[in-house]
Protein backbone atom coordinates (compact mmCIF):
# COMPACT_ATOMS: atom_id res chain seq x y z
CA UNK A 1 0.00 0.00 0.00
CA UNK A 2 2.68 2.79 0.52
CA UNK A 3 4.60 1.60 -2.49
CA UNK A 4 1.12 2.30 -3.74
CA UNK A 5 1.11 5.97 -2.37
CA UNK A 6 4.78 6.73 -3.11
CA UNK A 7 4.14 5.82 -6.84
CA UNK A 8 1.61 8.44 -7.02
CA UNK A 9 3.34 10.77 -5.42
CA UNK A 10 6.07 10.12 -7.59
CA UNK A 11 3.89 10.20 -10.40
CA UNK A 12 2.26 13.17 -10.17
CA UNK A 13 5.95 15.04 -9.59
CA UNK A 14 7.04 12.83 -12.60
CA UNK A 15 4.15 14.31 -14.67
CA UNK A 16 4.56 18.02 -14.18
CA UNK A 17 8.16 17.83 -15.23
CA UNK A 18 7.19 16.15 -18.35
CA UNK A 19 4.41 19.09 -18.86
CA UNK A 20 7.41 21.41 -18.71
CA UNK A 21 9.74 19.51 -21.06
CA UNK A 22 12.08 18.03 -18.14
CA UNK A 23 12.97 14.95 -16.54
CA UNK A 24 14.15 14.26 -13.11
CA UNK A 25 17.90 13.96 -14.23
CA UNK A 26 17.45 16.57 -16.18
CA UNK A 27 17.86 15.00 -19.72
CA UNK A 28 16.59 15.81 -22.90
CA UNK A 29 12.96 13.19 -24.18
CA UNK A 30 15.07 11.33 -26.59
CA UNK A 31 18.34 11.76 -24.67
CA UNK A 32 20.53 8.41 -23.21
CA UNK A 33 22.25 8.81 -20.09
CA UNK A 34 25.97 7.90 -20.48
CA UNK A 35 26.72 4.31 -22.12
CA UNK A 36 29.53 2.81 -22.08
CA UNK A 37 30.41 -0.55 -23.71
CA UNK A 38 33.70 -2.65 -22.03
CA UNK A 39 34.39 -5.96 -24.04
CA UNK A 40 36.96 -9.58 -23.72
CA UNK A 41 35.91 -8.26 -19.71
CA UNK A 42 35.72 -12.34 -18.83
CA UNK A 43 38.41 -14.46 -19.55
CA UNK A 44 36.58 -17.42 -19.50
CA UNK A 45 33.42 -16.36 -22.04
CA UNK A 46 34.42 -16.82 -25.35
CA UNK A 47 32.86 -13.10 -25.66
CA UNK A 48 31.62 -10.95 -23.22
CA UNK A 49 30.65 -7.03 -22.42
CA UNK A 50 29.92 -5.01 -19.58
CA UNK A 51 27.59 -2.31 -20.42
CA UNK A 52 26.89 0.93 -18.24
CA UNK A 53 23.80 2.27 -18.85
CA UNK A 54 23.74 5.73 -16.34
CA UNK A 55 24.21 3.53 -12.80
CA UNK A 56 22.20 0.73 -15.01
CA UNK A 57 24.80 -2.24 -14.99
CA UNK A 58 25.00 -5.63 -16.63
CA UNK A 59 27.43 -8.56 -17.97
CA UNK A 60 26.88 -10.24 -20.92
CA UNK A 61 28.78 -13.64 -21.40
CA UNK A 62 28.67 -15.86 -24.71
CA UNK A 63 29.37 -19.30 -24.70
CA UNK A 64 30.08 -21.28 -27.17
CA UNK A 65 30.30 -25.12 -27.30
CA UNK A 66 29.08 -28.05 -29.93
CA UNK A 67 25.66 -29.80 -29.28
CA UNK A 68 22.95 -31.50 -30.95
CA UNK A 69 20.70 -29.23 -33.50
CA UNK A 70 17.14 -29.33 -33.25
CA UNK A 71 15.52 -31.42 -35.30
CA UNK A 72 13.42 -29.48 -37.39
CA UNK A 73 16.88 -27.38 -38.00
CA UNK A 74 19.61 -30.23 -38.69
CA UNK A 75 21.72 -27.92 -40.68
CA UNK A 76 21.25 -24.66 -38.52
CA UNK A 77 23.86 -23.67 -35.34
CA UNK A 78 21.53 -22.93 -32.02
CA UNK A 79 21.01 -19.40 -30.35
CA UNK A 80 20.00 -19.70 -26.80
CA UNK A 81 19.41 -16.40 -24.57
CA UNK A 82 18.53 -16.17 -20.89
CA UNK A 83 18.60 -13.37 -18.79
CA UNK A 84 19.20 -13.67 -14.75
CA UNK A 85 17.67 -10.95 -12.72
CA UNK A 86 19.93 -11.62 -9.64
CA UNK A 87 19.11 -10.53 -6.57
CA UNK A 88 22.70 -8.49 -6.06
CA UNK A 89 20.81 -6.15 -8.99
CA UNK A 90 17.51 -5.07 -7.15
CA UNK A 91 16.19 -5.16 -3.85
CA UNK A 92 12.70 -6.10 -5.92
CA UNK A 93 14.65 -9.30 -7.26
CA UNK A 94 14.32 -12.48 -5.90
CA UNK A 95 15.95 -15.90 -6.60
CA UNK A 96 14.34 -18.64 -7.95
CA UNK A 97 13.33 -19.46 -11.64
CA UNK A 98 13.03 -16.72 -14.04
CA UNK A 99 9.91 -14.43 -14.30
CA UNK A 100 8.22 -13.04 -17.21
CA UNK A 101 9.56 -9.98 -16.91
CA UNK A 102 13.33 -11.83 -17.32
CA UNK A 103 11.71 -14.50 -19.96
CA UNK A 104 10.42 -11.20 -22.15
CA UNK A 105 13.77 -9.53 -22.09
CA UNK A 106 15.79 -12.64 -22.99
CA UNK A 107 13.17 -13.20 -25.59
CA UNK A 108 13.01 -9.84 -27.47
CA UNK A 109 16.70 -9.31 -26.83
CA UNK A 110 16.89 -13.20 -28.98
CA UNK A 111 14.65 -11.67 -31.58
CA UNK A 112 16.78 -9.16 -32.91
CA UNK A 113 19.54 -10.93 -33.18
CA UNK A 114 17.66 -14.02 -34.54
CA UNK A 115 15.41 -11.83 -37.13
CA UNK A 116 18.07 -9.42 -38.30
CA UNK A 117 19.76 -12.72 -39.51
CA UNK A 118 23.09 -11.13 -37.65
CA UNK A 119 24.31 -14.75 -36.88
CA UNK A 120 24.72 -16.60 -39.58
CA UNK A 121 23.40 -20.02 -38.06
CA UNK A 122 23.61 -22.37 -41.17
CA UNK A 123 27.55 -21.29 -41.14
CA UNK A 124 27.36 -22.77 -37.47
CA UNK A 125 26.89 -26.18 -38.62
CA UNK A 126 29.66 -28.93 -38.34
CA UNK A 127 27.78 -32.09 -39.29
CA UNK A 128 24.46 -31.54 -40.70
CA UNK A 129 21.99 -33.26 -38.18
CA UNK A 130 24.68 -34.82 -35.66
CA UNK A 131 26.58 -31.42 -34.59
CA UNK A 132 26.12 -27.65 -34.55
CA UNK A 133 27.68 -24.91 -32.88
CA UNK A 134 25.55 -23.30 -29.77
CA UNK A 135 25.56 -20.05 -28.97
CA UNK A 136 24.28 -19.12 -25.23
CA UNK A 137 24.13 -15.88 -24.42
CA UNK A 138 23.66 -15.05 -20.92
CA UNK A 139 22.91 -11.81 -19.54
CA UNK A 140 23.20 -10.90 -16.26
CA UNK A 141 22.09 -7.43 -14.71
CA UNK A 142 24.19 -6.39 -11.76
CA UNK A 143 22.24 -3.07 -11.53
CA UNK A 144 18.96 -2.33 -12.38
CA UNK A 145 18.61 1.46 -12.38
CA UNK A 146 16.18 1.42 -15.42
CA UNK A 147 16.06 0.50 -18.66
CA UNK A 148 18.06 -2.96 -18.67
CA UNK A 149 16.70 -4.41 -22.37
CA UNK A 150 18.37 -1.79 -23.96
CA UNK A 151 22.01 -2.43 -21.96
CA UNK A 152 21.15 -5.95 -22.80
CA UNK A 153 21.07 -5.58 -26.46
CA UNK A 154 23.80 -3.55 -26.98
CA UNK A 155 25.85 -5.54 -24.95
CA UNK A 156 24.87 -9.33 -26.48
CA UNK A 157 25.54 -7.97 -29.74
CA UNK A 158 29.04 -6.05 -28.13
CA UNK A 159 29.76 -9.68 -26.80
CA UNK A 160 28.57 -11.73 -30.12
CA UNK A 161 31.19 -9.08 -32.11
CA UNK A 162 33.77 -9.80 -30.02
CA UNK A 163 33.09 -14.03 -29.33
CA UNK A 164 35.10 -16.12 -31.03
CA UNK A 165 34.24 -19.76 -32.33
CA UNK A 166 36.16 -21.94 -29.53
CA UNK A 167 37.57 -24.61 -32.43
CA UNK A 168 41.15 -25.41 -30.76
CA UNK A 169 39.61 -26.47 -27.54
CA UNK A 170 37.51 -29.29 -29.51
CA UNK A 171 40.05 -29.86 -32.23
CA UNK A 172 38.49 -28.15 -35.12
CA UNK A 173 41.23 -25.91 -36.08
CA UNK A 174 41.72 -22.18 -34.83
CA UNK A 175 39.84 -20.16 -33.50
CA UNK A 176 37.86 -17.95 -35.73
CA UNK A 177 35.64 -14.83 -34.96
CA UNK A 178 31.99 -15.21 -34.78
CA UNK A 179 30.25 -14.42 -38.03
CA UNK A 180 28.42 -11.41 -37.44
CA UNK A 181 26.66 -10.02 -40.40
CA UNK A 182 24.34 -7.44 -38.94
CA UNK A 183 24.32 -5.25 -35.59
CA UNK A 184 20.61 -4.82 -34.34
CA UNK A 185 20.15 -2.72 -31.49
CA UNK A 186 16.51 -2.33 -29.62
CA UNK A 187 15.51 0.96 -28.29
CA UNK A 188 12.55 1.29 -26.05
CA UNK A 189 10.43 4.10 -26.08
CA UNK A 190 8.30 4.88 -23.13
CA UNK A 191 4.93 6.62 -23.30
CA UNK A 192 3.90 8.88 -20.33
CA UNK A 193 1.74 11.49 -20.26
CA UNK A 194 1.42 12.18 -23.55
CA UNK A 195 5.42 11.89 -24.22
CA UNK A 196 7.24 9.60 -25.45
CA UNK A 197 11.04 9.48 -23.61
CA UNK A 198 13.96 7.37 -24.21
CA UNK A 199 16.16 5.36 -22.03
CA UNK A 200 13.66 5.66 -18.99
CA UNK A 201 15.09 5.60 -15.48
CA UNK A 202 14.06 2.96 -12.75
CA UNK A 203 11.28 5.67 -11.90
CA UNK A 204 10.25 6.39 -15.01
CA UNK A 205 10.21 2.66 -16.27
CA UNK A 206 8.00 1.93 -13.18
CA UNK A 207 5.51 4.77 -13.54
CA UNK A 208 5.45 5.15 -17.47
CA UNK A 209 3.93 1.69 -17.28
CA UNK A 210 3.80 1.20 -21.31
CA UNK A 211 7.13 1.21 -23.79
CA UNK A 212 7.37 0.35 -26.94
CA UNK A 213 10.70 -1.44 -28.02
CA UNK A 214 12.32 -1.89 -31.63
CA UNK A 215 15.49 -3.28 -32.95
CA UNK A 216 16.84 -1.69 -36.18
CA UNK A 217 19.16 -3.11 -38.69
CA UNK A 218 21.86 -1.06 -39.99
CA UNK A 219 19.84 -0.44 -42.71
CA UNK A 220 17.30 1.37 -41.01
CA UNK A 221 14.95 -1.95 -41.30
CA UNK A 222 13.16 -3.30 -38.59
CA UNK A 223 13.70 -7.10 -37.06
CA UNK A 224 11.60 -7.26 -33.76
CA UNK A 225 9.02 -5.20 -31.98
CA UNK A 226 7.35 -5.39 -28.60
CA UNK A 227 4.31 -3.65 -26.95
CA UNK A 228 5.55 -4.06 -23.30
CA UNK A 229 2.84 -2.82 -20.37
CA UNK A 230 -0.79 -2.26 -19.29
CA UNK A 231 -1.67 0.78 -21.65
CA UNK A 232 -2.36 1.13 -24.95
CA UNK A 233 -0.70 3.08 -27.76
CA UNK A 234 -1.78 5.28 -30.54
CA UNK A 235 -0.93 4.73 -33.96
CA UNK A 236 0.69 7.96 -33.92
CA UNK A 237 2.41 7.40 -30.94
CA UNK A 238 3.84 4.25 -32.43
CA UNK A 239 4.85 5.75 -35.74
CA UNK A 240 7.09 8.69 -33.87
CA UNK A 241 8.56 5.85 -31.18
CA UNK A 242 9.60 3.41 -34.39
CA UNK A 243 11.35 7.28 -35.68
CA UNK A 244 12.72 7.59 -32.30
CA UNK A 245 14.15 3.86 -31.75
CA UNK A 246 15.71 3.86 -35.33
CA UNK A 247 17.67 7.57 -34.97
CA UNK A 248 18.83 6.27 -31.40
CA UNK A 249 20.30 2.97 -32.67
CA UNK A 250 22.07 4.34 -35.00
CA UNK A 251 23.56 7.01 -32.89
CA UNK A 252 24.56 3.73 -30.48
CA UNK A 253 25.48 1.77 -33.36
CA UNK A 254 27.89 4.13 -34.68
CA UNK A 255 29.50 4.90 -31.47
CA UNK A 256 29.34 2.13 -29.43
CA UNK A 257 29.42 -1.10 -31.69
CA UNK A 258 30.83 -0.72 -35.15
CA UNK A 259 33.71 -3.13 -35.31
CA UNK B 1 6.66 -29.42 -41.17
CA UNK B 2 6.17 -28.58 -44.84
CA UNK B 3 8.63 -27.84 -47.00
CA UNK B 4 8.87 -24.14 -48.52
CA UNK B 5 6.58 -23.31 -51.55
CA UNK B 6 8.46 -21.83 -54.23
CA UNK B 7 6.01 -19.25 -54.71
CA UNK B 8 3.02 -18.11 -51.69
CA UNK B 9 1.43 -15.65 -54.03
CA UNK B 10 0.35 -16.67 -57.70
CA UNK B 11 -1.96 -14.64 -59.78
CA UNK B 12 -2.66 -12.60 -56.24
CA UNK B 13 -4.01 -15.66 -54.68
CA UNK B 14 -2.30 -17.05 -51.97
CA UNK B 15 -1.85 -20.87 -51.36
CA UNK B 16 -5.41 -21.32 -49.53
CA UNK B 17 -6.86 -18.87 -52.58
CA UNK B 18 -7.10 -16.19 -50.51
CA UNK B 19 -6.36 -12.74 -51.64
CA UNK B 20 -3.55 -10.85 -49.61
CA UNK B 21 -5.52 -8.62 -47.98
CA UNK B 22 -8.89 -11.65 -46.77
CA UNK B 23 -8.90 -13.49 -43.69
CA UNK B 24 -9.52 -16.85 -43.07
CA UNK B 25 -13.08 -17.91 -42.34
CA UNK B 26 -13.98 -17.59 -38.95
CA UNK B 27 -16.40 -19.20 -36.64
CA UNK B 28 -17.60 -17.95 -33.08
CA UNK B 29 -20.00 -19.30 -30.58
CA UNK B 30 -20.06 -17.41 -27.18
CA UNK B 31 -21.18 -18.99 -24.07
CA UNK B 32 -20.19 -22.57 -24.47
CA UNK B 33 -18.89 -23.78 -21.29
CA UNK B 34 -21.08 -23.92 -18.29
CA UNK B 35 -19.08 -23.65 -15.14
CA UNK B 36 -17.24 -20.55 -16.40
CA UNK B 37 -18.35 -16.85 -16.08
CA UNK B 38 -17.54 -16.20 -19.47
CA UNK B 39 -16.29 -17.96 -22.37
CA UNK B 40 -16.42 -18.45 -26.21
CA UNK B 41 -15.01 -21.06 -28.55
CA UNK B 42 -13.58 -19.53 -31.95
CA UNK B 43 -12.40 -21.42 -34.72
CA UNK B 44 -10.09 -19.51 -37.07
CA UNK B 45 -8.55 -21.13 -40.38
CA UNK B 46 -7.10 -24.05 -38.45
CA UNK B 47 -7.15 -22.75 -35.41
CA UNK B 48 -9.78 -23.99 -32.71
CA UNK B 49 -8.94 -22.14 -29.22
CA UNK B 50 -11.64 -21.93 -26.33
CA UNK B 51 -11.75 -19.15 -23.70
CA UNK B 52 -13.15 -18.91 -20.26
CA UNK B 53 -13.10 -15.87 -18.18
CA UNK B 54 -13.71 -16.48 -13.85
CA UNK B 55 -14.38 -13.77 -11.83
CA UNK B 56 -14.15 -11.00 -10.87
CA UNK B 57 -13.33 -13.28 -8.11
CA UNK B 58 -11.25 -13.25 -4.67
CA UNK B 59 -7.43 -13.67 -5.63
CA UNK B 60 -5.10 -15.49 -3.70
CA UNK B 61 -2.26 -15.72 -2.32
CA UNK B 62 -3.87 -12.50 -0.56
CA UNK B 63 -1.09 -10.33 -0.58
CA UNK B 64 -1.12 -10.27 -4.84
CA UNK B 65 -4.28 -8.33 -4.13
CA UNK B 66 -4.85 -4.73 -5.02
CA UNK B 67 -6.23 -1.82 -2.51
CA UNK B 68 -7.33 0.27 -5.58
CA UNK B 69 -7.84 -2.25 -8.27
CA UNK B 70 -8.52 -6.04 -9.93
CA UNK B 71 -5.77 -7.82 -11.16
CA UNK B 72 -5.89 -9.38 -14.33
CA UNK B 73 -4.90 -12.75 -15.31
CA UNK B 74 -4.32 -14.29 -18.31
CA UNK B 75 -3.44 -17.62 -19.21
CA UNK B 76 -2.03 -18.64 -22.57
CA UNK B 77 -1.89 -22.59 -22.69
CA UNK B 78 -1.40 -24.83 -25.25
CA UNK B 79 -2.94 -28.63 -25.41
CA UNK B 80 0.14 -31.03 -26.34
CA UNK B 81 -1.48 -32.29 -29.13
CA UNK B 82 -2.47 -28.95 -30.88
CA UNK B 83 0.99 -29.22 -32.79
CA UNK B 84 2.69 -31.78 -35.38
CA UNK B 85 5.02 -32.41 -33.07
CA UNK B 86 3.94 -33.40 -29.43
CA UNK B 87 4.60 -30.09 -26.97
CA UNK B 88 5.52 -31.05 -23.21
CA UNK B 89 2.21 -29.96 -21.30
CA UNK B 90 2.86 -26.94 -18.88
CA UNK B 91 4.41 -24.16 -19.37
CA UNK B 92 6.98 -22.85 -22.03
CA UNK B 93 9.08 -19.62 -21.74
CA UNK B 94 6.81 -19.24 -25.15
CA UNK B 95 3.67 -19.21 -23.74
CA UNK B 96 4.64 -17.35 -20.62
CA UNK B 97 5.67 -14.24 -23.06
CA UNK B 98 2.39 -14.61 -24.61
CA UNK B 99 0.55 -14.52 -21.39
CA UNK B 100 1.99 -11.38 -20.40
CA UNK B 101 1.48 -9.62 -23.61
CA UNK B 102 -2.03 -11.01 -23.99
CA UNK B 103 -2.81 -10.13 -20.36
CA UNK B 104 -1.10 -6.65 -21.63
CA UNK B 105 -3.24 -6.31 -23.95
CA UNK B 106 -6.55 -6.26 -22.13
CA UNK B 107 -5.24 -4.14 -19.09
CA UNK B 108 -6.18 -1.15 -20.71
CA UNK B 109 -10.09 -1.94 -21.80
CA UNK B 110 -10.97 -3.95 -18.37
CA UNK B 111 -12.34 -1.11 -15.62
CA UNK B 112 -10.07 -2.92 -13.08
CA UNK B 113 -10.43 -0.08 -10.53
CA UNK B 114 -14.62 -1.34 -10.15
CA UNK B 115 -13.25 -4.72 -8.18
CA UNK B 116 -10.48 -3.70 -5.79
CA UNK B 117 -8.76 -6.63 -4.60
CA UNK B 118 -10.47 -9.10 -6.70
CA UNK B 119 -8.89 -10.89 -9.66
CA UNK B 120 -10.12 -11.67 -12.76
CA UNK B 121 -8.73 -14.64 -14.56
CA UNK B 122 -8.70 -15.22 -18.39
CA UNK B 123 -7.79 -18.55 -19.34
CA UNK B 124 -7.48 -19.33 -23.13
CA UNK B 125 -6.80 -22.81 -24.12
CA UNK B 126 -5.16 -23.39 -27.79
CA UNK B 127 -6.65 -26.72 -29.05
CA UNK B 128 -5.60 -27.10 -32.42
CA UNK B 129 -2.62 -24.72 -33.82
CA UNK B 130 -2.54 -23.36 -37.35
CA UNK B 131 -0.59 -20.10 -37.02
CA UNK B 132 -2.31 -17.04 -35.47
CA UNK B 133 -2.73 -18.66 -32.00
CA UNK B 134 -2.41 -15.74 -29.93
CA UNK B 135 -4.40 -12.96 -32.03
CA UNK B 136 -6.77 -16.27 -31.83
CA UNK B 137 -6.86 -16.62 -28.31
CA UNK B 138 -7.34 -12.71 -27.40
CA UNK B 139 -10.35 -12.26 -29.97
CA UNK B 140 -11.94 -15.54 -28.28
CA UNK B 141 -11.12 -13.84 -24.63
CA UNK B 142 -12.43 -10.68 -25.90
CA UNK B 143 -15.49 -12.10 -26.36
CA UNK B 144 -15.52 -14.51 -23.00
CA UNK B 145 -15.10 -11.44 -21.26
CA UNK B 146 -18.20 -9.82 -22.22
CA UNK B 147 -19.88 -12.77 -21.68
CA UNK B 148 -18.73 -12.91 -17.81
CA UNK B 149 -20.39 -9.37 -17.87
CA UNK B 150 -16.59 -7.74 -16.97
CA UNK B 151 -16.68 -4.46 -17.73
CA UNK B 152 -15.12 -3.08 -20.94
CA UNK B 153 -13.69 0.42 -22.33
CA UNK B 154 -14.41 -1.86 -25.57
CA UNK B 155 -13.93 -5.22 -27.28
CA UNK B 156 -10.39 -6.01 -28.18
CA UNK B 157 -9.92 -7.21 -31.55
CA UNK B 158 -6.61 -9.11 -32.87
CA UNK B 159 -4.62 -10.75 -36.01
CA UNK B 160 -1.71 -11.01 -37.33
CA UNK B 161 0.05 -8.97 -40.57
CA UNK B 162 2.71 -10.93 -42.62
CA UNK B 163 4.97 -10.31 -45.65
CA UNK B 164 5.69 -13.25 -47.83
CA UNK B 165 7.27 -13.02 -51.47
CA UNK B 166 7.95 -9.31 -50.67
CA UNK B 167 3.97 -8.52 -50.33
CA UNK B 168 2.09 -7.25 -47.07
CA UNK B 169 -0.68 -9.62 -46.28
CA UNK B 170 -3.24 -9.91 -43.94
CA UNK B 171 -3.43 -12.73 -41.29
CA UNK B 172 -0.91 -15.42 -41.99
CA UNK B 173 -1.28 -19.32 -42.58
CA UNK B 174 0.90 -21.45 -41.27
CA UNK B 175 3.32 -21.80 -44.48
CA UNK B 176 3.63 -17.93 -44.46
CA UNK B 177 3.87 -17.86 -40.85
CA UNK B 178 6.72 -20.38 -41.03
CA UNK B 179 8.43 -19.19 -43.74
CA UNK B 180 7.83 -15.42 -44.62
CA UNK B 181 9.38 -12.94 -44.67
CA UNK B 182 7.92 -10.86 -41.63
CA UNK B 183 5.38 -11.48 -38.34
CA UNK B 184 3.36 -8.75 -36.83
CA UNK B 185 0.41 -9.32 -34.35
CA UNK B 186 -1.51 -6.65 -33.02
CA UNK B 187 -4.72 -6.00 -31.39
CA UNK B 188 -6.99 -2.81 -30.80
CA UNK B 189 -10.30 -1.66 -29.81
CA UNK B 190 -12.37 0.45 -32.62
CA UNK B 191 -10.95 3.27 -31.09
CA UNK B 192 -7.79 2.43 -32.44
CA UNK B 193 -5.89 2.27 -29.43
CA UNK B 194 -3.19 -0.24 -29.64
CA UNK B 195 -3.11 -2.87 -26.67
CA UNK B 196 -0.87 -5.36 -28.57
CA UNK B 197 2.06 -5.31 -31.17
CA UNK B 198 4.70 -7.58 -31.48
CA UNK B 199 7.11 -7.84 -34.87
CA UNK B 200 9.51 -10.36 -35.83
CA UNK B 201 10.81 -10.36 -39.15
CA UNK B 202 12.22 -7.85 -41.50
CA UNK B 203 10.57 -5.06 -42.57
CA UNK B 204 11.37 -1.63 -43.65
CA UNK B 205 9.83 1.20 -41.77
CA UNK B 206 8.03 2.08 -45.08
CA UNK B 207 6.44 -1.53 -44.61
CA UNK B 208 5.92 -1.26 -41.31
CA UNK B 209 3.54 1.73 -41.75
CA UNK B 210 1.56 -0.39 -44.44
CA UNK B 211 1.07 -3.72 -42.53
CA UNK B 212 -0.09 -1.39 -39.35
CA UNK B 213 -3.03 0.05 -41.81
CA UNK B 214 -3.69 -3.49 -43.34
CA UNK B 215 -4.15 -4.69 -39.62
CA UNK B 216 -6.15 -1.87 -39.25
CA UNK B 217 -8.75 -3.64 -41.40
CA UNK B 218 -8.19 -6.92 -40.70
CA UNK B 219 -9.43 -5.64 -36.76
CA UNK B 220 -12.13 -3.76 -38.25
CA UNK B 221 -13.19 -6.73 -39.51
CA UNK B 222 -12.76 -9.25 -36.50
CA UNK B 223 -15.04 -6.42 -34.28
CA UNK B 224 -17.43 -6.68 -36.75
CA UNK B 225 -17.49 -10.20 -36.10
CA UNK B 226 -17.56 -10.04 -32.92
CA UNK B 227 -20.07 -7.65 -32.45
CA UNK B 228 -22.29 -9.82 -34.70
CA UNK B 229 -21.73 -12.60 -32.05
CA UNK B 230 -22.67 -10.79 -29.41
CA UNK B 231 -25.60 -9.65 -31.01
CA UNK B 232 -27.02 -12.90 -32.16
CA UNK B 233 -26.25 -14.72 -28.74
CA UNK B 234 -27.53 -12.07 -26.67
CA UNK B 235 -30.77 -10.62 -28.84
CA UNK B 236 -32.19 -14.58 -28.18
CA UNK B 237 -31.37 -15.17 -24.81
CA UNK B 238 -32.28 -11.25 -23.56
CA UNK B 239 -36.00 -11.91 -23.24
CA UNK B 240 -36.08 -15.10 -21.85
CA UNK B 241 -32.87 -15.15 -19.76
CA UNK B 242 -32.73 -11.42 -17.96
CA UNK B 243 -34.33 -12.99 -15.42
CA UNK B 244 -32.56 -15.46 -14.13
CA UNK B 245 -29.39 -14.21 -15.14
CA UNK B 246 -29.51 -10.82 -13.50
CA UNK B 247 -26.53 -8.67 -13.63
CA UNK B 248 -22.74 -10.88 -12.89
CA UNK B 249 -22.19 -12.16 -9.60
CA UNK B 250 -19.97 -9.91 -7.97
CA UNK B 251 -17.39 -12.52 -7.44
CA UNK B 252 -18.08 -16.45 -6.73
CA UNK B 253 -16.22 -17.08 -3.20
CA UNK B 254 -13.71 -19.36 -3.43
CA UNK B 255 -11.51 -21.13 -0.63
CA UNK B 256 -12.66 -18.75 1.79
CA UNK B 257 -12.69 -20.67 4.59
CA UNK B 258 -9.96 -18.61 6.44
CA UNK B 259 -12.52 -15.63 6.64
Amino acid sequence: MSDDVMTEIQRDHLFNLILKGEREDGRAFDEFREISIETDVIGTADGSARVKLGTTELLVGVKIQPGEPFPDTPDKGVLITNTELVPLASPDYEAGPPREGAIEIARVVDRGIRESKSLDLEKLCITAGEKVWIIFIDIHVLNNDGNILDAASMGSIAALLTAKLPRAQYDMGDDIPLPVRDIPVAVTVIEFGGALLLDPSLAEGVIASTSLITITNNDGSISGMQKSGSESLTVEQVMQAVDMAKNAAAGIREKFLEV
Amino acid sequence: MSEKPEHFIVDGKRLDGRRVDELRPIKIEIGTLGRADGSCYLEWGNNKVLAAVYGPRELHPRHRQKMTRSVVQFRYNMASFSVDERTRPGPSRRSIEISKVSREAFEPVIFTKFFPRTAIDVFVEILQAGAGTRTAGINAASLALADAGIPMRGLVSACAVGKVDGEIVLDLMKEEDNYGEADLPVAMTAGRQITLLQMDGHLTTEEFYRALELAKTGCDQIYELQRQALIEKYSKEYTTEIEEEGPAPAGEPEGDADE
